[in-house]
């Protein structure tokens, strides 16, 4: 009889799978990234009637208000961010569960706090409900908060599912996040961490998996004997506006490389998985950056190129360079634009080079993936008076205008056989109704669910940083000039020296 | 990009469905020669078939619909006596889009046709739906004859057992239709989040272990939905192996049993008539086992209430935003594309549960 079996007979055929009760503890709740992302998606999800069936929301903060208050704030972030105009009834109903814990983030009592106000939770649902602890705030207090959780026995709890979300940055350093795991892991499972790295909560990252995994043909090309490099491309036509403070700390390669572009390289580099799961999903993405060499000191003018940008024009209109953006020190050093050749050194992959390049201040916003396949061995046509038979590239744009096109070589029309090459697109934007959830939405959902395919696991970030480590360490001891770019221009001539012959950057 | 549009529209008289075909791919051409940012949606093609004297009601209803909308929309005007075909073609742009961004483009063609037409409308249709993407056939006037002759073309019909005179009729029709075509039932769209949540709510394992204790459920439903409350019934007994017979009108309501693996579970199905839009109203559950289990429409969501063998009483409320009747008609479009497997064993258990006296 079906309904004496393990599984829940009423979840099959329904599209949203339900969310176990949950009391969801936001640290940094007046912070900005809490303002702007995390509470109008929470409530997108209650508008969806996708939060769990009970639901609870403590904020948390060193800002000194009231529960009122802080439902005021709540209720006016969705307004100003949310992606669609709030239903008041809805939002209503949601405010009615959600109440506020002020204090500093080292100061136990605001932990007993927090405990009392989680079992009233449990109180009024008649049931222990799952926490989950959003850590919001300045990576300093990821620590200090993990610590004080522990010493609060609030990481275990016989009748429910504790977890810890955790935003970027992850450490600066590979001795930063190694140590950062470390205090984590000493308090909590490593199954109880939930790693952000909202790029993956990307509908179009997400593709990218569907693209190579559930279509046949693709696989038989995808590798060192038809590919011939691939490139991955994240450039933005905007500055750093209002993040100098962050930005000048970071640079390029922190911000973008280290994390998001290196799950782009994953996800195109991985092997099928034999399920999609976390486990497997990460642990083919793990084999992919272990597949990679620490870049070592003498390889590293070579193979990577960092640059900032100089005033120019983006759009028609004159912009500042970087030294001049508000709030950037004179004597910064930082990178705005970054380039790397990495290898995967493995079977699949062994001789091809993976170009990764990102930049502030570019000619155009674009994300995408280029993969160049090898030109055909023998030429029987003529080439005068054409471009040529060029080798066939495969572009996956993950913004703006998400979508698939392949190059291919086509007869000109007339009596010659000329060739030129055409292009054969598929944009996801005509074939979709959906409207795409924030990237937030979705992770929210995952983690209070307990689905940590999307985040990142503790080894993969410490791969991650043992790649990249070396080459920011170079950079810095560096004595010469940061090279520099014209804004609005293609990135600097140096992104050229790390090609390898006959390769060249596709435009942006 | 800005909510104001730019039309093309081709108009024809006495045409055919060649002519029309032809126009509407010059009419593309033409959009994408003005603007290349301009591309054509490619999702799927919703075949309407409608009475002339309610068309408008129809364009509203689709015009509500918000994002989920035929990619290209033919619509099949049908007017008592007419011998000949009339036809309007249109593209709709948006005015303006966006630097880098898309202009999706909207396709809708008005056929104006004649009973006469109806029993080979797929020879009409066939040339102007989009080759290769999915075509779904909703008719909410009737026509049974202009579906029947359009289920070879088309992958999927979408209905709505409400609109039927009775149930039995509509769960005949639609069990007719789902041996040759998907069905997308809207009254069935319109129990999904009750069903999420009852899922939800028997989600944790030791709720879980309650389910096959249940004994007693009572459904309330809008005057004209029954339907709805049989289907909601029909679910729970086939999703947890239950034994279903005909049902009774007793007092005003539909009642009867269901044999469980060791008891029988009461059934109560009855009209709320302070309930204005189609659906159900709530439903109360109850376990052998002393537990008690309600969920009813409510502000900001559905309003749930469960009581415990300690006799406690909570109550809660399940967020969600109502989809309303547009929204609710965009999610079948939606749903056309994707396959649920529920609904038929819903429904079969729904049409032995039919009774066999009225009311």
């Amino acid at each position: 009889m079906r309904a004496a079996a393990a599984e829940n007979p009423l979840r099959e055929g329904l599209e949203r799978l339900p969310v176990h009760p949950t009391t969801l503890v936001i640290f940094g709740a007046t912070g900005d990234l809490c303002n702007r992302k995390l509470l109008p998606a929470i409530y997108n999800l209650a508008h969806e009637g996708q939060l769990p069936e009970r639901f609870s929301l403590i904020g948390t903060s060193r800002a000194e208000l009231t529960d009122a208050q802080f439902r005021d704030q709540f209720a006016q972030s969705v307004r100003a961010f949310s992606r669609r105009e709030p239903d008041k009834k809805v939002l209503k109903a949601l405010l009615e569960n959600v109440r506020y814990v002020s204090g500093a983030f080292d100061d136990a009592d605001v932990y007993a706090q927090i405990a009392q106000a989680l079992a009233d939770c449990d109180e009024v649902a008649g049931q222990a409900l799952n926490r989950c602890f959003y850590l919001s705030t300045a990576p300093a207090f990821f620590p200090v908060i993990v610590g004080r959780l522990g010493e609060a026995r609030l990481v275990r709890d016989p009748h429910a599912e504790i977890r810890i979300v955790i935003e970027k940055p992850f450490g600066t350093t590979l001795a930063e996040a190694t140590d950062l795991n470390s205090k984590v892991l000493s308090v909590f499972n490593e199954s109880q961490v939930f790693r952000i790295d909202h790029y993956l909560g990307k509908e179009t990252v997400q593709n990218v998996l569907a693209f190579r995994f559930a279509n046949s043909l693709f696989e038989p090309v995808w590798n060192r004997n038809a590919i011939d490099s691939v490139q991955i491309t994240a450039a933005e036509d905007l500055g750093i506006g209002t993040r100098a403070g962050y930005y000048d700390g970071a640079g390029a390669l922190r911000d973008l490389v280290q994390n998001h572009m290196m799950q782009l390289l994953c996800l195109i580099a991985m092997e099928p998985p034999v399920h999609f799961n976390a486990t497997e999903i990460r642990d083919e993405k793990v084999k992919v950056l272990r597949s990679i060499h620490t870049p070592q000191v003498q390889d590293i003018a070579s193979m990577a190129v960092h640059a900032r940008y100089t005033k120019g024009t983006v759009s028609g209109e004159d912009v500042p360079g970087y030294l001049q953006e508000q709030g950037v020190p004179s004597k910064s050093k930082t990178e705005t634009f970054a380039a790397l050749r990495l290898e995967v050194d493995n079977w699949r992959w062994a001789g091809v080079p993976f170009y990764l390049r990102t930049g502030k201040r570019l000619a155009r916003k674009v994300t995408e993936i280029t993969i160049t396949l090898k030109p055909v061995p023998h030429l029987a046509f003529v080439q005068d008076g054409t471009v040529g038979v060029r080798p066939n590239q495969l572009v996956l744009t993950l913004q703006p205008n998400e979508g698939v096109s392949l190059s291919l070589g086509a007869k000109i029309p007339g009596t010659r056989m000329g060739i030129r090459p055409v292009n054969m697109e598929f944009l996801y934007g005509t074939a979709f109704m959906s409207q795409s959830p924030e990237a937030y939405e979705r992770l929210i959902l995952d983690a209070m669910r307990g689905d940590a395919t999307l985040f990142t696991r503790n080894d993969e970030i410490e791969q991650q940083w043992r790649i990249i480590d070396p080459i920011i360490a170079s950079w810095k001891r560096a004595r010469s000039k940061v090279p520099q770019y014209e804004a609005g221009s293609q990135g600097p001539e140096a992104a050229n020296e790390i090609l390898l012959p006959g390769h060249s950057w596709r435009a942006i | 990009m800005t909510a104001a549009a730019i039309d093309k529209v081709w108009r024809g008289t006495d045409t055919n469905p060649g002519e029309i075909a032809q126009s509407l791919a010059g009419l593309l051409s033409e959009v994408h020669r003005e603007n290349p940012q301009y591309v054509p949606a490619r999702v799927i093609n919703l075949i309407c078939v409608v009475d002339k004297q309610w068309s408008g009601e129809i364009a509203n209803r689709l015009r509500g619909v918000g994002r989920y909308h035929g990619s290209r929309t033919i619509v099949c005007s049908v007017t008592p006596g007419r011998k000949t075909l009339d036809a309007v073609a249109t593209i709709t742009a948006p005015a303006e889009v966006e630097r880098g961004e898309l202009g999706l483009l909207r396709e809708t063609v008005v056929v104006q046709c004649g009973e006469k037409h109806l029993d080979h409308l797929d020879s009409i249709v066939d040339p102007l739906v989009v080759t290769d993407l999915a075509s779904c056939v909703w008719s909410p006037h009737g026509h049974p004859d202009a579906v029947d002759s359009l289920l070879d073309l088309a992958q999927v019909v979408l209905t709505d057992s409400t609109d039927y005179p009775d149930v039995r009729a509509a769960i005949t029709r639609n069990r007719e239709l789902a041996k040759r075509s998907y069905i997308v039932d809207l009254a069935w769209l319109r129990s999904t989040p009750w069903r999420e949540r009852l899922a939800t709510t028997f989600d944790p394992p030791r709720l879980r272990a309650e389910l096959p204790n249940l004994c007693d459920i009572r459904i309330r439903h809008a005057p004209e939905s029954e339907i709805a409350g049989l289907l909601l019934a029909g679910w729970l007994a086939s999703r947890l192996d239950w034994r279903v017979k005909p049902l009774k009108y007793e007092n005003g309501a539909l009642t009867g049993s269901a044999k469980a693996h060791a008891h029988d579970v009461a059934i109560r199905l009855e009209v709320d008539e302070s309930l204005k839009v189609r659906g159900l109203a709530g439903f109360a559950l109850k376990t052998t086992t002393g537990r008690e289990f309600g969920l009813a429409r409510g502000d900001g969501g559905l309003r749930a209430s469960s009581r415990n063998g300690d006799d406690r009483e909570r109550h809660w409320t399940v967020f969600g935003a109502s989809r309303g009747e547009p929204g609710i008609l965009g999610e079948g479009i939606r749903q056309a594309l994707l396959r649920e497997q529920t609904y038929g064993p819903a429904l079969h258990r729904a049409e032995i549960m039919l009774p066999t006296v009225a009311p």
